[in-house]
């Protein structure tokens, strides 16, 4: 009962005012750019983590944790209400909860949501407790030339498999590792790539990819594009779904998690795929397919369900292996290396409070979010009518507030605008910013095990398929690329 | 060439993975290679800029064969404001404080918006400085002067 006794000990760090103030300031804060179109969590917490540098450790991770899996709630109210997800992994709820609000049964699907949402976080926090210490264990084996290859791994993936082209996303792997050699070599202490500017010798910092990336770039977007948004104004009545309701939506609540839980783990898909693939899976086995998009309750529940339960495991990975699956668990790598903390298999012994901590916070989040986002709906949709013109001068602000402050430097500030246009124009031409992002935080990290396994092996690259665990990685590397690229070769030259 | 290439998604991203990766690699020159067992500081940067060549000529070629178009415009008038505005302030804080640094900030990323209403401009400068005053300057204590010589200091 090992992991009894950890969740105990976990609860009783969760449970201290401070950790519980910070946990329900990140939940509210995720809930709040969660609605609001156009910030997301990934924003949010890269603008913000220059900030909990003034805090603890365990109470700056509870925060910004909170953000992100709030997001996931607070997105699939506006999807519901407005037709319009604030986070692209709502954007599959749209369909039905949109079609159900206009029925009048905007009560019932809202708390649909919800209740699928903190059933899936639920159940994905018991699934890191449970696979984070046998996880850990097992990547304590890991040797430099294991993390190499799970790091191409992860990358190729996420090149892979994020929306768009494949073969872009590769380049824009590369491009993000090559932002990440900037600064000084830790082996030779030659800095590369610094212009003879002394603040790049330092590298660029990570508040300024993320932030010049995310928020400039979608900014910019946003600006120049002309759509009118339509506000549901009809009052949300009648909240509690029938038994009938609760029967339908059950069994897709528990596929949707499955699904998602599954996606969370996986390199590069993350929440926005499993919701999307969850619906999928749902239509299929539907005995009345045309339902959907009619305002089934079960295209409510099962891609809430996915997203959440995605957004829950995708920490499995960024806290036992130290790999983010993502963009925004990039982030909040970065967010723990900056409190210094070494993640990887070692954060269960070292920093048990972290770990166990974080995880029994993110249950009381969870059952925070569930008051939040359900006696107190009204508030957020009146958060809806806040005009655009006043949110992103005010995103700006705080963004450029967040780079200032962690170098106390100007540089910081205008090197997020250079990157923020490099940004804009890279969304123009259709190439997502999310691998760049994944590859420049963990460039240093692959350069490092690539020399070391290298250096251990004598200069045979063969070492990366000669050990079993390393040549898996491998095989699934090639595997994911021959799956996801040569058929999307092969139909671009269809299509022409 | 042909103008139409300027509209070209495919051609201008393959362009400037050629570019980026062109440059990547001329740079690294200067950095020793070292050998595959001992990597120099040169090694992992030349061949990533080898490999963004790479995909940037497959993705180049891939453009003259689709020839797919880019969506909308440029968005030259916001992009160029809302990277003024985040330059100005970088550049006003130092020099005069933080309170003009925002304000300035606000009104230009402002200007980026489809519509600029005066009014709702002031009252978001203020709420916005206020705001930033207390949080930024009392609550955290980031060592930033209010205004040229005006320090919150509590």
């Amino acid at each position: 009962m090992d992991i009894l006794n950890n969740l105990i000990f976990g609860f009783g760090v969760a449970f201290s005012l401070e950790n519980l103030a910070y946990c329900f300031a990140g939940v509210a804060l995720g809930t709040l750019v969660g609605v609001l179109p156009g910030i997301g969590p990934l924003v949010t917490i890269a603008m913000l983590f220059p900030i909990t540098f003034h805090l603890p450790a365990v109470p700056a991770i509870i925060m910004l944790a909170g953000i992100f899996y709030g997001a996931q709630y607070g997105g699939s109210t506006t999807a519901i209400l407005v037709n319009l997800p604030g986070e692209t992994a709502s954007a599959v709820t749209c369909i039905d909860g949109y079609q159900m609000a206009r029925q009048g049964r905007a009560g019932p699907a809202l708390a649909t949501a919800a209740l699928a949402s903190f059933f899936a976080g639920c159940v994905g926090t018991l699934l890191i407790a449970l696979a984070g210490p046998t996880l850990g264990e097992w990547a304590l084996k890991f040797g430099a030339a294991e993390y190499t290859s799970l790091m191409l791994m992860a990358l190729v993936a996420s090149a892979v498999m994020t929306q768009g082209d494949a073969v872009k996303g590769l380049a824009m792997v590369a491009l993000g590792l090559l932002i990440g050699v900037v600064g000084v070599d830790v082996n030779s202490g030659m800095a590369r790539y610094s212009f003879g500017i002394p603040e790049l010798v330092d590298g660029v910092g990570f508040t300024v990819v993320a932030v010049g990336l995310f928020a400039v770039a979608e900014i910019v977007v946003n600006l120049e594009s002309k759509e009118a948004r339509e506000v549901y104004t009809g009052k949300v009545t009648g909240l509690m779904p029938t038994a009938r309701d609760l029967k339908d939506a059950a069994w897709p609540t528990v596929r949707g998690t499955a699904v998602g839980a599954c996606f969370g783990v996986l390199p590069g898909t993350g929440p926005a795929l499993s919701s999307f693939a969850t619906y999928m899976l749902e239509k299929k086995i539907a005995k009345d397919p045309s339902r959907f998009g009619r305002g089934a309750i079960e295209g409510v529940a099962a891609p809430e369900a996915a997203n959440n339960a995605a957004a829950q495991t995708a920490f499995i990975p960024m806290l036992t292996l130290g790999i983010p699956a993502s963009a925004t668990m990039a982030v909040m790598l970065a967010a723990l290396t900056m409190q210094g903390i070494a993640t990887g298999p070692q954060v269960m012994l070292d920093k048990p409070d972290l770990f166990w901590g974080l995880i029994a916070s993110m249950w009381i989040g969870n059952f925070l979010l569930l008051i939040l986002n359900l006696p107190l709906v009204g508030v957020w949709v009146k958060l809806l009518t806040v005009p655009y013109r006043w949110l992103f001068p005010s995103v700006i602000l705080f963004c450029c507030i967040g780079n200032y402050s962690v170098s106390n430097n100007p540089f910081d500030v205008y090197l997020c605008a250079v990157i923020g246009v490099l940004g804009y124009v890279l969304v123009k031409l259709e190439c997502e910013p999310a691998p760049l992002l994944l590859g420049y935080v963990l460039g240093p990290l692959l350069e490092e095990n690539l020399r070391r396994a290298l250096l251990i092996a004598r200069g045979d690259p063969t070492v990366f398929f000669t050990r079993p665990i390393s040549l898996a990685f491998m095989v699934a590397t090639v595997l994911i690329l021959v799956v996801m690229v040569v058929p999307a070769a092969r139909g671009k030259r269809h299509g022409t | 060439m042909k103008p139409d290439l300027w509209n070209n998604r495919d051609f201008l991203a393959g362009l400037l993975f050629i570019v980026l990766g062109g440059l990547a690699v001329a740079l690294a020159r200067d950095y020793p290679i070292g050998s595959t067992m001992r990597m120099g500081p040169g090694y992992f940067p030349t061949v990533l800029g080898g490999i963004l060549f790479l995909f940037g000529v497959y993705v180049l070629l891939r453009g003259f064969r689709s020839g797919e178009k880019m969506k909308g415009e440029w968005g030259y008038r916001p992009l160029a404001l809302i990277a003024f505005s985040i330059v100005l302030f970088g550049f006003l804080l130092d020099r005069v404080g933080m309170i003009p640094a925002i304000v300035a900030m606000l009104f230009a990323a402002a200007a980026a918006g489809r519509e600029f209403r005066l009014k709702e401009v002031l009252l978001l400068a203020v709420v916005m400085t206020a705001f930033s005053a207390v949080v930024f300057s009392y609550g955290l204590k980031l060592p930033y002067p209010l205004l040229p010589g005006v320090w919150w200091i509590s």
